[in-house]
């Protein structure tokens, strides 16, 4: 029974279903009240682009927050009340304004378990929108991942279907260390095939949604529908190529990684990302590290250059890795 | 088109199938074939199988190349007497129009849910013949065990396949975790979709669930066809049911799944997937756990149906692989007293999978 799904309600369905199973798990931001069926303004939100919609009419304005316009403030309280044993779900809704929240995150939510011995646990998920093509300019389009990538304590999940979206944020509501959960705007309409019921996938195992054998495309987020279209293309020329998509940045499934290349020989790593200390360069490294016999080729990191993201909708569209860029590299690295 | 000319296209193996990739070609251009011969391998996001060939002839043209995906309906091959002339073939493929492709909307959803007793159940309908078949998976199975079976027989029967109690897209728990409790689901989805007798097809833990329905309401059974089933001897490969309740990654769980079948390589990476994601469900580890525990107690079936089956004088045709590595086919040879009993060489537990062909013809031998 196909049941058809947004990402953006496969997400408001994760957190309903959480919260209906645990009274801890609350919801905490900006402008996320809304949807309750009340007049005007009540009504009008559910989050920017309304994925917690509905929500405070079915668990109330105890347990839907709807937070101060200050960062600093709300995400602090989350990692606080995580720490004293509720999981909150803060929404950062873009998550380019981590920023201003930077020590909360990264020296308290990602530190309290080493720091106490072990004896702490911080439970809170901090979800936001990440990623170009929305028009929204510099400051609301970039794809961080690597950031928080790179600091121990953190797990980091970027999905790329409404599947993998809910599975994934349920189980980041259960994982009892702090989760950065990052969600591409331009794949809230996305569609997927989604059971109603909890389902929940495991932090590290990369999935595999096309076999082929002779090139690997690693990637994530919007970059896999991206690497899918390049392989496409790349069929009809009889080129078979394998898309890796990881899911998860940190904990990351090299191994699934390193399968792929020992059996194509050749490596396309592609990040929405800027270039430098990117997730394609760490994937590279990776794999040059531990599979270096096994390639044929050099591998090649398809990413965003190294500037701020366009607002010109003309220089958007060119700045993020486009599945013509993607084939071209694959074609490449078989000459 | 000439009547001469057959072609070879790709097959629809199941509703959901729409493309398939050509792995290997098992003929080359100029063979000659018979019916029945298997022409190419095709590999779908399900399952593999070969083509076989529904017409004799010699193979004059091969159209679909290795490692490429065709959408269903794509010619791939021709067939023709060798009495005719190339220039009629170049002809009929000069002037061959592909099938427009099927529209999405033209494609029923043939699942729906029933709300029993137990809780809800999903179950897939297919065909509109007088005769009604139920097809009831195994342990850890779900309805789409039966594609290739449903979408074989639904020209000729009123299929239903359902989804057990903490099974596929049904509730994850049980009223009754033994076979008497599962015969009863199977007799409530009877008197809630109206239907008051019926042929029903069991594989392994199923095959005992239809016995069991038999023996409960022998007036509401016709027949039985089971394949590989339980409920005819003692052994169970337990190891196999621990390791799959207890698996929770593709690579733990592949060795297992491999057991399955003869060739494991069947056993590809959207099986795996589509298991993991049934898997992965809320209460479905807890639910199989319970259900091991109580049909399989100890590591062995908790219970014989022959001599109560038997009593019922129901028909019955058995089917076991003859390398069923789960429930050995010795079980279904103590049958033969009273059920119609065939053993197929080359063959895991899979059996209406691996060998769907003789599978159906032997379902409807028995459903009518």
């Amino acid at each position: 029974m196909a049941r058809n799904l947004s990402m953006k309600d496969a997400i408001n369905e994760a957190l309903d279903l959480e919260m209906r199973r645990d009274p801890t798990v609350i919801i905490m931001g900006e402008d996320i009240a809304g949807g309750a069926g009340a007049q005007g303004e009540e009504d009008a939100w559910g989050g920017v682009l309304g994925v917690t919609k509905g929500l405070i009419g079915k668990y109330g304005a105890n347990r839907v927050m709807d937070t101060p316009l200050s960062e600093s403030a709300y995400i602090g309280a989350a990692v606080g009340a995580a720490a004293c044993g509720l999981r909150p779900v803060a929404e950062l809704m873009f998550l380019d304004f981590m920023g201003v929240c930077f020590d909360q995150i990264f020296n308290q939510a990602a530190k309290f378990k080493y720091m106490f011995g072990g004896k702490a646990q911080t439970p809170v998920v901090i979800r936001g929108m990440v990623g170009g093509g929305f028009r929204a300019a510099a400051q609301h389009s970039q794809m961080l991942t690597p950031l928080f990538t790179h600091i121990p304590g953190l797990k980091v999940v970027c999905p790329s279907n409404a599947y993998d979206a809910k599975g994934l944020l349920i189980q980041s509501i259960r994982d009892n260390d702090p989760v950065i959960f990052c969600e591409h705007k331009n794949l809230y309409a996305s569609m997927a095939d989604v059971p109603a019921e909890s389902y929940t996938i495991p932090f590290g195992e990369a999935a595999i949604p096309r076999e082929g054998k002779h090139v690997t495309i690693v990637a994530y987020g919007l970059m896999v529908h991206r690497a899918l279209e390049a392989a496409e293309t790349l069929s009809k020329e009889k080129i078979d190529v394998e898309v890796v998509d990881l899911r998860t940045l940190s904990p990351i499934d090299l191994d699934t990684i390193i399968e792929s290349v020992e059996k194509t020989g050749h490596l396309v790593a592609v990040d929405e990302a800027n270039p430098r200390c990117s997730i394609a360069a760490d994937v590279i490294a990776s794999v040059t590290e531990h599979a270096f016999k096994a390639l044929k080729s050099a591998p090649k990191a398809i990413t965003a250059p190294h500037t701020p993201v366009p607002f010109t909708p003309v220089l958007e569209d060119l700045y993020i890795p486009s599945a013509e860029r993607i084939a071209d590299a694959v074609r490449k690295q078989l000459k | 088109m000439s009547d001469t000319i057959k072609q070879v296209v790709m097959p629809k193996w199941g509703l959901s199938m729409k493309e398939g990739k050509i792995t290997k070609w098992l003929v080359s251009e100029g063979a000659t074939v018979s019916v029945g011969d298997e022409l190419t391998e095709v590999e779908t996001e399900k399952i593999a199988s070969a083509v076989e060939a529904t017409d004799a002839g010699v193979v004059r043209r091969i159209l679909g190349e290795v490692d490429t995906i065709y959408p269903v309906k794509t010619l791939l091959a021709i067939i023709a007497d060798a009495s005719v002339p190339d220039s009629e073939i170049d002809a009929f493929l000069a002037s061959y129009v592909p099938p427009a492709v099927e529209e999405d909307e033209e494609v029923v959803d043939i699942y729906s849910t029933v709300t029993l007793p137990v809780g809800e159940i999903r179950y897939a309908k297919y065909g509109s013949g007088d005769k009604t078949l139920i097809f009831i998976h195994g342990f850890g199975g779900d309805c789409d065990n039966w594609l290739f079976n449903t979408s074989g027989l639904a020209d000729q029967f009123s299929i239903y396949a359902l989804d057990l109690p903490g099974h596929g897209r049904s509730v994850k728990g049980f009223n009754d975790a033994s076979l008497s409790g599962m015969a009863d689901v199977i007799l409530s989805f009877m008197d809630a979709l109206s239907i008051d007798s019926a042929n029903l097809i069991g594989h392994s833990m199923g095959g005992a669930i239809s016995m069991k329905t038999a023996i409960k309401a022998p007036k509401r059974v016709k027949s039985v066809t089971a394949f590989g089933t339980a409920g005819l001897g003692a052994d169970i490969n337990i190891d196999y049911i621990n390791g799959f309740i207890g698996s929770d990654s593709r690579r733990e769980i592949k060795p297992f799944l491999e057991e399955l079948f003869f060739d494991a390589g069947l056993v590809s990476r959207q099986m795996i997937d589509d298991i993991l994601k049934y898997k992965r469900l809320d209460h479905v580890p807890e639910s199989l756990r319970e259900l091991a525990d109580t049909v399989f107690k100890g590591g062995k079936q908790s219970e014989n149906l022959i001599d109560a089956f038997k009593a019922t004088g129901i028909p019955m045709t058995a089917i076991h692989g003859a390398d069923d590595k789960i429930i050995p086919a010795a079980h279904s040879e103590a049958a033969k007293s009273f059920a119609k009993v065939e053993i197929l060489a080359g063959t895991g537990h899979m059996a209406q999978m691996e060998k769907s062909k003789e599978a159906n013809a032997l379902i409807a031998a028995q459903a009518k």
